[in-house]
């Protein structure tokens, strides 16, 4: 046997692609989901991987709380024009002025939660069956328990009591109608491993996740950059700051990190001394200790 | 840098997800807001010490009811290696989760109670271990801090699960005494057992020999998706696309393509924007053949000169993982690798009492239980032997009446 470099990027990624072409097999409405954060992005280029020169078997769904990163957004069309494939978005605006969710109100308010009815709204309307994500494992203790194929039911619920066995590397994507399925193909990476796949394979990032100045103030403990999708008051201090995030969700619920990381090499340091939590920087974690189950349950990605 | 991944298993209560926690904790691999949000937790040891178990239990009734349910993946990693980590159930209920976490490991922690010694669930857990072919087993003998670190409880113990090891036939066991809660030989060698000279876990487990390179020469590959762009410049285009699962293919390698028997040879590998000379084990590639044969998702392109056992009736060892009973008189689907095809069970030769190990003849087949039966398939597979070749030699069973996975498959041997 000849011998062969494969060393734990390799293998991640040879797992990562297996499980995108399980889903291009196995389904017959599949769907990415694109947030236009490192993670969704890495998956495009496991996509690119895994189907390239052919197209990609699935659209991009983008489920837009309309209170995005404008980088984000610049980002995003760049890459579609790149890659030459379907977008759809999914509006939450178009969901608040349909009357099927109302605008939270008050100082915290945020449009993360009402992305779920959008989402499963716009599974509904594409009749898509499976659902690929950037979720990963080491990111939360109720992400940590989920399988790589993980069946929702009508109403988009995961149930953690009945998830099915999984075994080896067989996936079983079989469903009733009505019922999809999400599928985690990064499921076994860590966020390292995500910062290290991009330095190695050279994947362009939107800004924001580099150094930059940015207004901020301070929320919780938190520092979030300052937007009119904040609700802000005379008590909310704006100050400048040298910044950058460490996920990208939506402006109200994503808070920033002080950092003078211009390169990908000092992100990657910054994160191996980090003694915080990427999900640290998410306001909707910290709800209580069963945020991420009950989202998940309720059909969140 | 290479992956370690492994699994722990035992009875309720023996302390998986306490060592799990203790050897994240110990080697700093918990984040402060992590650890904060561990000591803000209402469940606490007795002595009001963090309890490193719902680090894994990450589920609300899992830290309600203080027990794990299904399996949590946990990641970290040392100057030597990375390591993925199922913390998988003990309750016999949950025995399907714990199968889940193990299937994909390369090591057992198999940990006992001091106090209780070997167990039933410690036979049940050991025995999949040997019918899944995991190579490596630790057995940690853990809290050892409630039997005073007592060198005769835990001779007394290993002497006897050298018996079961050696009915189960396991090849390489190695055994530490340890205490999970305390941390005695998790990560640091313990000052409290000067009596025993080995390593401690984690030093064992940064050397163990992972061996996920696979040096066998069965060349498979299992088409997922046949790669046809169809556009102008690529008008002729047609790429094989699969992960390789075991063996090598090199450039113009004599190849065959099951289940039809055509021959061709392998023309061109593709990776993305690379166009290697060979395509090993475990990488997800496109494969070119030199003559136009007729191929689609689920069949196996293999070496022409080693080819697996073909055929449409395979003995097998099985575990049932469903509440409903199996149904001799129905069909299910089984899925081997891209493969899917109708089958039954057409005779049940012998279940596993788990207590003795004994065999016993049986007419039914429950959740947990194991044992071995002859399936028939409606197209016949192109399989191997799974202690010959665990990626192509294992399927999965699905119920069609509600989708679910209700069975694990081993196969052993092509019936004549
Ligand atoms: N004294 C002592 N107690 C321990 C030790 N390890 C675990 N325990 C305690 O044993 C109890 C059960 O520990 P867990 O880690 O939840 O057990 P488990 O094996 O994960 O249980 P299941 O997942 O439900 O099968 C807890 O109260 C632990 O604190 C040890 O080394 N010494
Ligand atoms: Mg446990």
């Amino acid at each position: 046997m000849s011998t062969y470099n494969f060393d734990y990027l390799d293998e991640l990624e040879a797992e990562a692609i297996h499980i995108l072409r399980e889903v291009a097999g196995q389904f017959e409405k599949p769907a990415l989901l694109f947030s236009g954060g490192k993670d969704s992005i890495t998956l495009v280029r496991l996509a690119e991987k895994a189907f390239r020169p052919g197209k990609f078997p699935f659209p991009l769904v983008h489920i837009d709380t309309g209170h995005n990163f404008e980088e984000t957004i610049t980002y995003r069309d760049q890459m579609v024009e790149r890659i030459g494939e379907k977008l759809i978005i999914g509006s939450v605006q178009e969901s608040i002025d349909q009357g099927k969710v109302v605008e939270q109100t008050g100082k915290n308010a945020s449009r993360n939660a009402l992305q779920t009815v959008t989402l499963l709204d716009t599974i509904a309307k594409y009749q898509f069956d499976a659902c690929i994500g950037g979720a990963r494992r080491d990111e939360e203790k109720a992400r940590a328990k989920e399988r790589i194929f993980s069946v929702r039911d009508e109403f988009g619920q995961w149930d953690p009591k009945r998830q099915r066995p999984e075994l080896w590397n067989i996936y079983n994507g079989k469903i009733h109608k009505g019922e999809n399925i999400r599928v985690f193909p990064i499921s076994n990476w860590t966020e390292l491993d995500v910062w290290n796949y991009i330095r190695r394979e050279k994947i362009d990032l939107p800004s924001i996740y580099f150094s930059h100045e940015r207004d901020c103030i301070t929320r919780n403990g938190q520092l979030m950059a300052a937007s009119p999708f904040l609700n802000m008051d005379d008590e909310d201090v704006v100050e400048r700051k040298q910044v950058r995030f460490r996920t990208v969700g939506d402006m109200s619920c994503t808070a920033a990190v002080e950092s003078d990381a211009t390169l990908i090499d000092d992100i990657i340091s910054e994160i191996s001394a980090s003694k915080i939590s990427e999900r640290g920087a998410r306001m909707d974690d910290k709800v209580s200790e069963a945020a991420m189950e009950d989202r998940k349950k309720g059909g969140y990605f | 840098m290479n992956i370690l991944k492994f699994f722990t298993a035992g009875s309720v209560d023996d302390g998986k997800s306490t060592l799990i926690g203790r050897l994240l904790y110990d080697t700093d691999s918990i984040l402060a807001d992590q650890l904060e949000a561990l000591q803000s937790s209402n469940r606490k040891n007795d002595d009001g010490t963090i309890d490193l178990a719902i680090l894994t239990d990450g589920l609300r009734a899992e830290r309600e009811q203080g027990i794990t349910i299904d399996v949590a993946y946990k990641y970290f990693q040392t100057e030597k290696r990375k390591f993925i980590i199922a913390d998988t159930p003990g309750h016999i209920q949950y025995t399907r989760n714990m199968v889940t976490g193990a299937s994909t490991a390369n090591l057992a922690i198999i940990l006992i109670d001091a106090r209780n010694g070997v167990v039933e669930q410690t036979i049940r857990h050991s025995y999949i271990v040997s019918l899944l072919g995991i190579k490596h087993v630790v057995v940690c003998i853990n809290k050892m801090d409630m039997v005073d670190y007592s060198e005769t409880v835990y001779s007394a113990i290993i002497e006897k699960y050298k018996v079961l090891a050696q009915q189960l036939k396991l090849a390489d066991v190695t055994y530490i005494p340890v205490s999970a809660l305390k941390g005695d030989n998790i990560v640091q060698n313990s000052g409290n057992m000067d009596w025993y000279e080995g390593e401690s876990l984690l030093h064992f487990l940064e050397k163990v020999d992972t061996d996920n390179l696979d040096k066998s020469q069965l060349a498979r590959m299992p088409v997922q998706w046949v790669i046809r762009p169809q556009t102008e410049e690529l008008h002729d285009y047609r790429g094989y696309a699969g992960r390789v699962l075991s063996g090598t293919f090199n450039l113009n390698d004599k190849v065959t393509v099951l289940p039809s028997g055509a021959s061709s040879t392998v023309e061109k590998i593709e990776f993305f924007d690379q166009t290697p000379d060979a395509a090993h084990a475990g990488q997800s590639v496109i494969i070119h053949l030199k003559d136009d044969v007729d191929i689609s998702r689920g069949d196996t392109i293999v070496n022409a000169s080693a080819l697996p056992q073909e055929s449409k009736l395979i003995e097998a060892d099985l575990c049932w993982m469903d509440g409903r009973a199996l149904d001799t008189s129905i069909m299910y689907n089984i899925q081997h690798n891209s493969k899917i095809t109708r089958c039954k069970i057409s005779e049940i030769l012998h279940k596993v009492d788990i207590n003795t190990l004994e065999k016993h003849a049986a007419d039914e087949f429950k959740l947990n239980d194991i044992g071995r039966v002859i399936i028939k398939t409606a197209d016949a597979l192109a399989f191997d032997l799974y202690d010959d070749n665990r990626a192509n030699g294992s399927a999965i069973l699905v119920d069609t009446r509600t989708n679910l996975t209700v069975g694990a498959l081993m196969f052993r041997a092509a019936v004549e």
